[in-house]
C-alpha cells in the first residue's frame, strides 16, 4: 500500500487517534490498514451506531470514519448524536451510496465530509488533512510507520 | 429488458472490481436468462423497492471470494463460510451503493434491502415483465456473476405523478 507522510496532532505532535465504524468487518480492517499507512492510530471500532456513540464517548477520537447503512443505528443518525454531544467531533462519513440527498442529510446532521467507497487511500488521506485543517501536522520527510 | 435500468449496475460492478481488486475486469458471458438461476458458490440477493423494483444476485465461488476477501482486508484471510459470506456481501453493498447513486441522482427513488444469503441452488424464473440478465465479470482473480432483473413500479411513478400534478 502506498505511503504517506505521516499525519499527527499539532498539539502533541502524537498520531491522529481515529474511531472506525463498519458494519462490515472486512471494511473497517481496510480502513485500518490505511490508517495506519497515515502514521495514524485506531482509538477503537464499531459495527453499528449505537455501538459508534459509546465507543466516542470512551475513546474520544480525533477522527470519526462513519458507515451509513448499518443495523440498529444508521451512521448519519448516530453521526447527529455524536454532534450534538460533542460539537467538537469532526465525523466523516464513508459510504457507498453517495447520491446528493445523502450528502446533504449528512452534512446537515453534523458530518465535516464524505467519502464514497470503495475508498481511495490518497482521497481519504486528503480528506482527513482537510478536516483536521490546522490542529495536524504532515511530518516532512517521514513516511508513516517509521520513527518519529 | 430495461438496460437504462441495469447499465449503473454494470458500470458499478465493473468500476467497484477494479478498484476493490486493483486489477483490469472484463465483461465475459452475458445472456438472458429464461431458466431458473442456477447458483455458482455463495450468492447475495438484494431486493430493491420504489420508482424501480427487482433484485441483484451476486455470486462467487469460493476460491474467488477468498482472494476478493484477502484484496478486502488488505491481508490474507481464510476461506470459512462467514469469511466467504461476508465478503459477498461487502461487495454486493459497495457495487449496489454505487449503481443506486447514480440512479437516485437521476430522479428514481427507492429502498434497498440489506444483502440476504441466497442460498437456494436454484433461483426463481425470471418472466417476461421481468426478465433477467446474468453476466459474468472476468478478473485476475476469478470470475464474479451478476444476475439482475429490474422494471419500472407503473403504479408508484403514477402515484408520484398525481401528487406532482
Amino acid at each position: 500500500m502506498e505511503q504517506f507522510a505521516a499525519l499527527l496532532r499539532s498539539k502533541d505532535k502524537q498520531p491522529v487517534r481515529y474511531l472506525v465504524v463498519d458494519d462490515s468487518v472486512f471494511a473497517r480492517k481496510n480502513i485500518t490498514k490505511m490508517i495506519e499507512t497515515f502514521g495514524g492510530q485506531v482509538a477503537g471500532e464499531a459495527g453499528d451506531g449505537c455501538t459508534a456513540i459509546t465507543e466516542y464517548d470512551r475513546t474520544r477520537p480525533d477522527v470519526v470514519l462513519m458507515d451509513i447503512t448499518m443495523p440498529q443505528m444508521e451512521g448519519i443518525e448516530a453521526a447527529e448524536r455524536i454532534v450534538r454531544n460533542h460539537p467538537e467531533a469532526r465525523v466523516i462519513m464513508v459510504s457507498s451510496v453517495g447520491y446528493q440527498e445523502n450528502i446533504v442529510t449528512a452534512l446537515q446532521k453534523g458530518a465535516r465530509h464524505f467519502v464514497q467507497k470503495p475508498v481511495k487511500p490518497e482521497v481519504l488521506y486528503e480528506v482527513i488533512k482537510y478536516v483536521l485543517g490546522e490542529d495536524a501536522v504532515a511530518a516532512a520527510g517521514a513516511a508513516a510507520g517509521e520513527k518519529q | 429488458m430495461r438496460m437504462e435500468l441495469i447499465q449503473p449496475f454494470i458500470n458499478a460492478a465493473d468500476a467497484v472490481l477494479a478498484e476493490t481488486l486493483q486489477c483490469s475486469t472484463k465483461i465475459g458471458d452475458v445472456a438472458m436468462e429464461e431458466e431458473a438461476y442456477r447458483r455458482k458458490g455463495t450468492a447475495a440477493i438484494i431486493h430493491i423497492h420504489g420508482d424501480i423494483e427487482g433484485r441483484v444476485i451476486f455470486d462467487l465461488d469460493n476460491a474467488t471470494a477468498a482472494k476478493v476477501a484477502a484484496y478486502l482486508a488488505g491481508e490474507p484471510v481464510g476461506e470459512s463460510a462467514d469469511i466467504i459470506r461476508e465478503t459477498v456481501f461487502e461487495l454486493a453493498n459497495q457495487i449496489i451503493g454505487n449503481a443506486v447513486t447514480t440512479l437516485n441522482d437521476q430522479g428514481f427513488r427507492f429502498k434497498i434491502a440489506p444483502p440476504e444469503l441466497h442460498s437456494d441452488e436454484l433461483g426463481e424464473k425470471s418472466n417476461e415483465e421481468q426478465e433477467a440478465l446474468v453476466m459474468c465479470f472476468d478478473t485476475a482473480n476469478g470470475s464474479v456473476y451478476m444476475n439482475i432483473a429490474m422494471r419500472y413500479n407503473r403504479r408508484r411513478r403514477q402515484e408520484r405523478a398525481v401528487v406532482a400534478g
